[in-house]
């Protein structure tokens, strides 16, 4: 309906291979290639049209290609039964695809010093964002992590676009023993870095916020969040996060994020509904005092 | 030829039987992304409350086999900003707005349909009773049917008359038909049904659970069933009661199943999460079913289940 919204297309799968441990699907999906931004995602139905596996899976873009008229490639681990479907799709078969959604990173308007935090399978949206901060002629610093050598994604290719690329694994069977967040530190202060963009779990999330804000730099991050829909409808991906006016909102990582400033992400909080969020018991109370008795008689009312 | 696929709510007519389903649509906004809103017969808007409310924690949901377990708890940022932002853009884009409410007792009910009934081009009020109540677990406007006839009274005695009121009942109540001849006693001119049926999923890797809430409400193809049966009992004893069904509604012949139960419009819900075209594919399914067995006129098949063998349709126009 828009030229800059997302879109529903059923695209051809050109390639799906093996990458470390997880998998790879290449499809033409051209205007989807031609909408997207570094930090966007798709949302995938598996199962096929009659599949009791009712709910779309979303996946970070990887990789955008002009070739082939247009491709767009995601990465996933086989988590259960819609993954391992997914990566038992072939050449020409058709999968229902939705985007580009979510907000990008943004981008810095000026050449900055930038290091890119990843875990896992994180790591993906980090590739595509490097690309576009090289071309605006920033340094980018990689820091990759993960629970083992084999999960560490395209330590090459990281090695490749990147001033420098500092890998941890939780094992010590590749690069750094420890978490990615102990390295981070270390990578700003070398680089000296002016931004901080993260993607992974929750908690790697929350420490990299923590050390960018102890060396007094900005952090964007990446959630994942669990989502039924992907497009903004369900309401079922909410985190809570402090907008501008100091509110606390529970707000959908799929439409108004996946990308967040790190400072404004309550993590701490993420899974609750923190007292004094707006709408929540506690939030009329607090911001115009005294009001918060009808409130509370009207809802048990 | 086209089928002629105008149907009546009460004292509104509809382009056509397919609607969106409360909680399933937004305000009308995202699923524009996707196709135009006012080629669909209403868009359903989540079901609003007088203030802001925040809902329930993470996680929200759970994908069951066919169907969807959720609790969001009603997440919602207030009638005000319904009033001022979403309501005006839908009506901006041509749609026709069905505007489900839901509150914490009779008067906050009826404050809401007041309200809501005042702002130009509402179409519809439904009333779902089977708000979560953070005091009581629960729906108890939903199960005790002088609870919801209290509710409905209050929000039919605060609307503007030439707006209906729709009442939202949950399937799994004791006596389901005894609960709508209460709600249109209280002068509900319509029925919405049904709402999710409560259920739990529980995490087979942590032994909990799935959803945060515990309890959470299931939709999806897995309710269907339920929803039809429903539908058709209670039409075969209130005859005259306009009904919108609803519960796992996903294809054209979903649609067909609900209208032949006795439905007069269907809602679109859970397919919308994972088909954001869902409405418009549906539609067009409808269309050419119609045109297949030569229906003319969607309004000739509502109820037709409960006719006698032979007078129901049987491949072409048979009956009519």
């Amino acid at each position: 309906m828009s030229e800059q919204g997302p879109i529903q297309i059923r695209c051809p799968v050109l390639t799906v291979r093996r990458v470390d441990a997880y998998y790879a699907i290449t499809v033409v999906a051209p205007g989807i290639a031609e909408r997207f931004r570094s930090g966007q995602f798709v949302s995938v139905a598996v199962g096929g049209e009659q599949s009791s596996t009712l709910l779309r899976r979303p996946f970070a873009i990887h990789d955008v290609k002009p070739d082939y008229g247009g491709t767009v490639e995601f990465l996933f681990a086989v988590r259960g039964q819609g993954t391992a479907w997914l990566a038992e799709r072939r050449s020409r078969d058709l999968l229902d695809i939705v985007g580009p959604l979510g907000r990008p990173f943004p981008l810095p308007r000026d050449p900055v010093n930038c290091v890119l935090a990843g875990g896992g399978s994180g790591a993906a949206p980090l590739f595509p964002l490097a690309l576009s901060l090289r071309r605006r002629g920033c340094r980018v610093d990689f820091v990759l992590g993960a629970a083992s050598a084999d999960r560490v994604f395209s330590a090459i290719t990281a090695r490749r676009v990147a001033e420098t690329a500092t890998f941890t694994t939780d094992d010590g069977s590749f690069g750094v023993h420890g978490r990615v967040t102990d390295a981070l530190g270390t990578v700003i202060e070398d680089a000296r870095s002016d931004v901080v963009y993260a993607c992974g779990p929750m908690p790697m999330l929350r420490e990299a916020t923590a050390v960018a804000s102890a060396h007094g730099i900005p952090v964007q991050v990446s959630v994942e969040e669990t989502m039924a829909c992907g497009t903004g409808l369900c309401m079922t991906c909410v985190i809570p996060v402090v907008g501008e006016d100091g509110i606390t909102r529970m707000v959908r990582s799929c439409m108004d994020g996946p990308v967040f400033r790190g400072e404004r992400v309550r993590f701490d909080d993420v899974g609750t509904i923190p007292f004094d969020a707006l709408g929540a018991p506690g939030w009329k109370a607090l911001h115009d005092g005294g009001a918060h008795s009808d409130a509370i008689d009207r809802e048990a009312g | 030829m086209s089928p002629d696929l105008r149907t009546r709510l009460s004292n509104v007519e509809l382009e056509n039987p397919v609607v969106t389903a409360a909680g399933c649509a937004g305000s009308g906004r995202e699923l524009a992304q996707y196709f135009d809103i006012s080629r669909i017969g209403a868009v359903t808007t989540k079901s609003v409350m007088l203030e802001p409310r925040a809902g329930r924690p993470a996680p929200r949901v759970a994908e069951t086999p066919s169907g969807m377990l959720s609790a969001t708890g009603l997440q919602g940022p207030g009638v005000d900003v319904l009033l001022q932002r979403d309501l005006p853009w839908l009506i901006s884009r041509g749609g026709r707005a069905v505007v489900s409410v839901a509150g914490g007792g009779a008067g906050e009910y009826a404050e809401l349909a007041r309200r809501i009934s005042d702002a130009p081009g509402v179409d519809l009020i439904e009333v779902n009773l089977s708000c979560p109540n953070p005091a009581g677990q629960g729906r108890h406007f939903a199960d005790d049917p002088e609870e919801a006839a209290r509710v409905v009274r209050a929000v039919r005695s605060h609307t503007r008359s030439e707006v209906p009121v729709f009442a939202k009942l949950a399937p799994d109540v004791p006596d389901l038909v005894g609960l709508a001849a209460a709600c249109v006693e209280a002068r509900a001119d319509g029925l919405s049904m049904v709402n999710a049926v409560r259920g739990m999923a529980i995490d087979p890797r942590t032994l909990r659970p799935a959803v945060a809430g515990g309890m959470g409400g299931l939709s999806g193809p897995a309710i269907r069933p339920i929803a039809v049966g429903c539908v058709y009992e209670v039409h075969a004893a209130l005859p005259q009661v306009p009904i919108i069904g609803m519960g796992g509604v996903r294809t054209g012949s979903d649609v067909l199943e609900f209208l032949a139960a006795g439905a007069s419009a269907v809602a679109v819900g859970t397919v919308n999460f994972a088909d954001p075209s869902a409405c418009v594919r549906i539609l067009r399914e409808l269309e050419e079913m119609l045109i297949d067995r030569g229906v003319t006129r969607v309004a000739d098949l509502i109820g037709s289940a409960h006719r006698p063998i032979g007078a129901a349709l049987q491949g072409g126009a048979a009956a009519l």
